[in-house]
């Protein structure tokens, strides 16, 4: 299975999603610019965390209109796998790949923890390995993860079962305790947490590494 | 609008150069030197290249005196930042260095180009830089003004860091009355690199083009090196436009093309334009090389019109270097700069002739010896004198404790965690991004922050230390304390320390009082780095720090580093496991002057400081080592602030873990939990390795006690078989926990 | 050439923490007045354009793609003609 890791001018979280794959499932893994042209050679898509273009006017607002989304945009018509974390997440909900949009913190400020995440859909591919309602730990580290959606949209992602993580304690204000959500079709998740940084107890949690467990099962097994 | 330059004779007549910060005699030196009277950019330049930020005039002599060698040392002071091996043709980069006045005018912009300005000192020597700390000093939490500094410093450092996806992993918050209207802000920056790709800022190789890459020139901070050496007035807030502003989207794009660039082995040397910015820089370069250089500023990217050749040179507008490539080699650096969409362009190149030329298009404006200007900079050696307090705190050494009410040891044990300097700083580090890189093995909260090294067994562990109250009572003393304490802090995180940078924070040199504080604190850091073996690599001086003549206290900041050289041996402080056995290191003397139970408890700073033996450090710190590196110690904590009670209820509240400790010894029960004696560490070790650590210690020569075991959820302290302690753990993790944000809320 | 002001809001119903902390810091400055704060960005353009009518669409296109966010943020703006 081969992973492409975009990187924008700003991305500083590039190079920790590069390891977890190499170190997690020892898969081959590129990093990809943002004004490279071709992603059809890879079978899924990780977009880092980070403050690219400087998170100048709002976070991923200007990433979005980066030459390589329209490769993201065909690879999701495709079906293809497209993991957003925190900026990935912000560029994702910019390019209306997901619905909704990103606020600062209820607190105004930087919120840098561990938090404890509930599996509310683990019947996707990135996250079948782990049980529902399982509570995993895994660190957050942004200044806008606030997510907001009106009403109509709550429901929906209710409805379909898009919100896949919660928070436990919300830290940040999101609507609905949000910490991730997939889009209808279930190919594209974004989330502001970073399961590339709980990949060993050494650095505090491993139980990110599921979720990239989870995205090679459903790649082998489809 | 073009406004009169002066002329010579009326910057002589006049006397202008005393507004640019030059003295009478200093303007004579730069007359005898270039042979006549400067032109009005030449005297910008002096005045810059002279001031204490950039030339060191008045500290230099007393520099000197630190020890800066040792068979791990790769690159001493001198260059962007110091240099220590090692092993596996690996050595880590590092600097610490302050942004005081700016941050006490503009506390967000300040601290943000602090962090900005160090990080850029540690990539222009070829580093990744990997970490970030910082030590910082404000005024007591109950004044706005002070919690308005306090706020903007935390979210401008968390900004320019996180922005820039380096952890900042470490550091210190000390809240102090000497600090209300002179805020300290110091920022460290550590890096790794092989020893092959080691940078230096030389203008090396006659001919070689001198390159400007980064962002443009724009009028910010003109004058900020000049500024930074003054003391700060009324009028310092209408010098606001001095500060630079920061911009980390560009320094991150310029951290990548700069290493990118390096990859290349094009690249003869290369500078960060910091202070005094491209004049430092480029004179400094030429110096350095024994060259001269010629630059034409008409060249220079700018992002105003109608900049003068003085606003180009004295401009400190952020996220700039200065690179001399081999000749050539032009177009391979713009392909570089171009891709990341940077600047890069050709402003001048290097010469035989040792001379520094400034041209604007054809016309010559600047043009006088470079050594004039970098090597022939004044060196005063300042009139020193010890203080009259001096004395009176050396007659005292202990605290009549009767008089005072201490029955409820449990009170002043939770008042004393829920003190601002030792309560706990997640408010602060919480806004840090701390876990970026994904190498953050032990996070901020813990003696030492330890980063790992990819693709090896080994790890860094790093610590910023200074007690301004203990070098303002003692500064000797005190000196020597704040580099063992460091040392100690690496060495509870399972490291060996390595070398130290220093942030010198002093009031006015120019009193001799504060100048003999300078020299003894220098002197006592100096004594602690030779036992130690922590040589001196690099670090910064800030003078001045001063509201309305009242100086800070003398505030000098260790930054070190130490290796751990295998994952197994990473230690912290919280307490491990049920039955555990806790073991005190050290001895413990009546000495509550000087320490933060003598400010919480009786609300004054009076008295002889801790006493310090360097031998026996060394010992205690030798003990511990051996005993972590041969696997026997589940927690280890170094005594500080608040003493012995402090240092076990921080592991209790670290490992969510209670104790029963039993004392018995001659001390009054509140000088033994509250000393803060030196020389002195809490271990954890399980039953079944007391033994061999009690075999280390004695066989090294160093007081041990087996003082207790690991409960779960209270902390009991006894004396003489009297319970004097007698606290939840969760009753200490609120007083701890929630003292700082209910101050700032 | 025309010079564009556009204001960028958030939309009434989504919640504004800036907003209310500044309200609050008002609150406790003594200005009691102080009723409902809400904090908005205001950019500033210049367009090299003739006619009013393609300004204004030019400026109501950037503004719908890239300047504002709907999901979150209202927007209005002023065009006025300029020279150099």
């Amino acid at each position: 299975m081969r992973f492409a890791v975009i990187v924008f001018p700003g991305s500083n979280c590039d190079i920790d999603m590069y390891h977890a794959i190499e170190d997690v499932l020892k898969e081959p893994v590129d990093y990809v610019w943002h004004d490279d042209a071709d992603l059809s050679s890879y079978d899924c898509i990780l977009l880092p965390g980070g403050f690219s273009y400087g998170d100048y006017l709002r976070a991923g607002a200007i990433a979005r209109f980066s030459r390589i989304m329209q490769e993201i945009e065909k690879a999701a018509d495709q079906g293809k796998l497209i993991l957003g974390v925190c900026n990935g997440f912000q560029i994702l909900l910019e390019a209306g790949l997901l619905p909704g949009a990103m606020q600062r913190n209820e607190n105004l400020q930087f919120i840098c923890s561990t938090e404890s995440l509930i599996i509310e859909n683990n019947q996707t591919p990135f996250t079948a390995e782990y049980a529902l309602r399982e509570e995993i730990r895994i660190p957050i580290a942004h200044g806008e993860g606030n997510y907001y959606c009106d009403e109509q949209t709550l429901k929906e992602l209710q409805q379909n079962s898009q919100i896949v993580f919660r928070y436990k304690n919300n830290p940040n204000g999101s609507v609905d305790d949000i910490a991730g959500i997939i889009n209808k079709r279930g190919n594209v998740l974004g989330m502001m947490p970073h399961p590339e940084r709980a990949i060993s107890d050494l650095l505090g949690s491993p139980d990110g590494k599921k979720l990239f467990q989870s995205i090679l099962k459903y790649w082998r097994e489809r | 609008m073009m406004h009169h330059q002066p002329t010579p004779e009326e910057i002589f007549e006049q006397k202008l150069y005393k507004d640019m910060g030059l003295s009478a005699q200093e303007y004579g030196r730069i007359v005898k030197l270039i042979g006549r009277r400067p032109n009005f950019v030449e005297t910008g330049l002096f005045s810059v290249m002279w001031s204490e930020h950039c030339s060191y005039k008045t500290s230099k002599p007393v520099l000197k005196r630190f020890p800066t060698k040792g068979k791990q040392v790769l690159q001493g002071p001198g260059e962007g930042a110091g240099i220590v091996d090692i092993g596996d043709n690996q050595a880590v980069v590092f600097k610490i260095e302050s942004h005081n006045h700016p941050s006490a005018i503009e506390p967000y912009q300040g601290a943000a180009t602090g962090v900005g300005g160090i990080i850029r000192d540690v990539f222009s020597m070829g580093a990744r830089p990997i970490a970030l700390l910082n030590s910082l000093r404000f005024g007591p939490l109950s004044d706005e003004k002070v919690k308005y500094l306090f706020k903007n410093v935390v979210a401008g450092i968390a900004n320019y860091g996180n922005s820039m996806g380096i952890p900042t992993v470490g550091g210190e918050v000390v809240f102090e009355e000497s600090y209300r209207g002179n805020p300290l802000v110091n920022a460290m920056c550590v890096g790794i690199i092989d020893h092959d790709k080691i940078q230096k800022g030389v203008a090396k190789g006659i001919g070689n083009p001198v390159m400007y890459v980064g962002a443009s020139t724009g009028r910010d901070g003109i004058h900020g090196a000049t500024f930074a050496s003054e003391e700060l007035t009324e009028e310092s807030e209408s010098k606001k436009p001095s500060v630079q502003v920061g911009d980390p989207f560009m320094e991150k794009l310029l951290l990548e093309a700069t290493l990118e660039l390096i990859e290349l082995d094009i690249v003869e040397g290369i500078q960060d334009m910091g202070a005094a910015g491209l004049t430092s820089s480029s004179s400094e370069m030429a110096s350095k090389a024994g060259t001269g250089i010629e630059l034409d500023l008409s060249k220079v990217p700018r992002r105003e019109p109608g900049m003068t050749p003085y606003e180009i040179m004295l401009s400190e507008s952020q996220e700039r270097m200065l690179v001399v490539v081999k000749k050539g080699k032009e177009e391979d650096v713009k392909k570089v700069f171009d891709k990341w969409g940077l600047y890069s362009a050709v402003i001048g190149r290097v010469t035989d002739d040792g001379m520094y030329r400034l041209l604007d298009g054809g016309k010559i404006v600047a043009e006088f010896p470079v050594s004039a200007l970098v090597d022939e900079a004044p060196v005063y050696h300042m009139p020193s004198q010890e203080p009259n307090y001096f004395w009176k705190n050396q007659s005292v050494d202990s605290i009549d404790l009767e008089d005072h009410h201490l029955a409820d040891l449990n009170k002043i044990l939770l008042d004393l965690l829920a003190s601002p300097n030792i309560a706990s700083k997640e408010w602060v580090y919480k806004q840090y991004d701390h876990m970026v890189r994904t190498s953050t093995a032990v996070k901020p909260g813990s003696d030492a922050a330890v980063i790992t090294i990819r693709g090896t067994r080994k790890a860094l562990a790093m610590t910023t230390d200074g007690n301004g109250r203990y070098i303002y009572l003692d500064p000797y003393t005190g000196g020597a304390i704040a580099v063992a304490e460091a040392a100690r802090n690496i060495v509870c995180s399972g490291g060996k320390p390595l070398a130290l940078t220093d942030g010198i924070n002093f009031g006015n040199p120019e009193k001799p009082e504060v100048f003999w504080q300078f020299e003894q604190a220098v002197d006592g850091m100096s004594m602690a780095c030779k036992v130690l073996d922590t040589p001196v690599i690099g670090g910064n001086v800030s003078f001045y720090n001063e509201t309305s003549g009242k100086a800070i206290y003398p505030t000098p900041i260790v930054g070190m580093v130490g290796l751990v050289s295998d994952l197994a041996h990473i230690t912290t402080q919280g307490l491990k496991n049920v039955g555990d056995v806790i073991i005190l290191l050290g001895d413990t003397y009546n000495e509550l002057t000087g320490t933060e139970f003598q400010k919480v408890v009786l609300g004054k700073i009076e008295g002889k400081v801790p006493k310090l033996d360097l031998d026996k450090e060394k010992k205690v710190q030798e003990v511990v080592l051996e005993a972590i590196r041969n696997g026997y110690v589940q927690s280890a904590h170094d005594l500080s602030d608040g003493g012995f009670a402090l240092a076990i209820a921080e592991s209790c509240i670290s490992g969510e873990l209670g104790a029963r400790i039993n004392i018995s010894n001659d001390l009054n029960p509140a000088s033994f939990l509250f000393s803060e004696s030196q020389s002195r560490i809490l271990l954890s070790v399980s039953p079944d390795n007391v033994e061999q650590v009690k075999k280390i210690a004695a066989e090294i020569g160093v007081t041990y006690q087996e003082i207790g075991v690991v409960t779960s959820n209270t902390l009991e302290i006894s004396y003489h078989d009297v319970l004097v302690i007698d606290l939840y753990i969760q009753q200490l993790i609120k007083a701890w926990k929630e003292a700082i944000p209910c101050l700032m809320n | 050439m025309f010079k564009a002001n556009v204001y960028v809001t958030l939309r009434t119903g989504v919640l504004d923490p800036q907003g209310k902390a500044v309200r609050e810091s008002l609150l406790s400055l003594g200005y009691d007045e102080t009723q409902e704060v809400r904090i908005g960005k205001f950019i500033e353009l210049t367009l090299d354009v003739d006619k009013y009518e393609v300004a204004k669409e030019r400026v109501r296109e950037m503004c719908e793609k890239l300047l504002v966010n709907t999901v979150i943020e209202d927007y209005r703006f002023e065009l006025k003609e300029v020279t150099l």
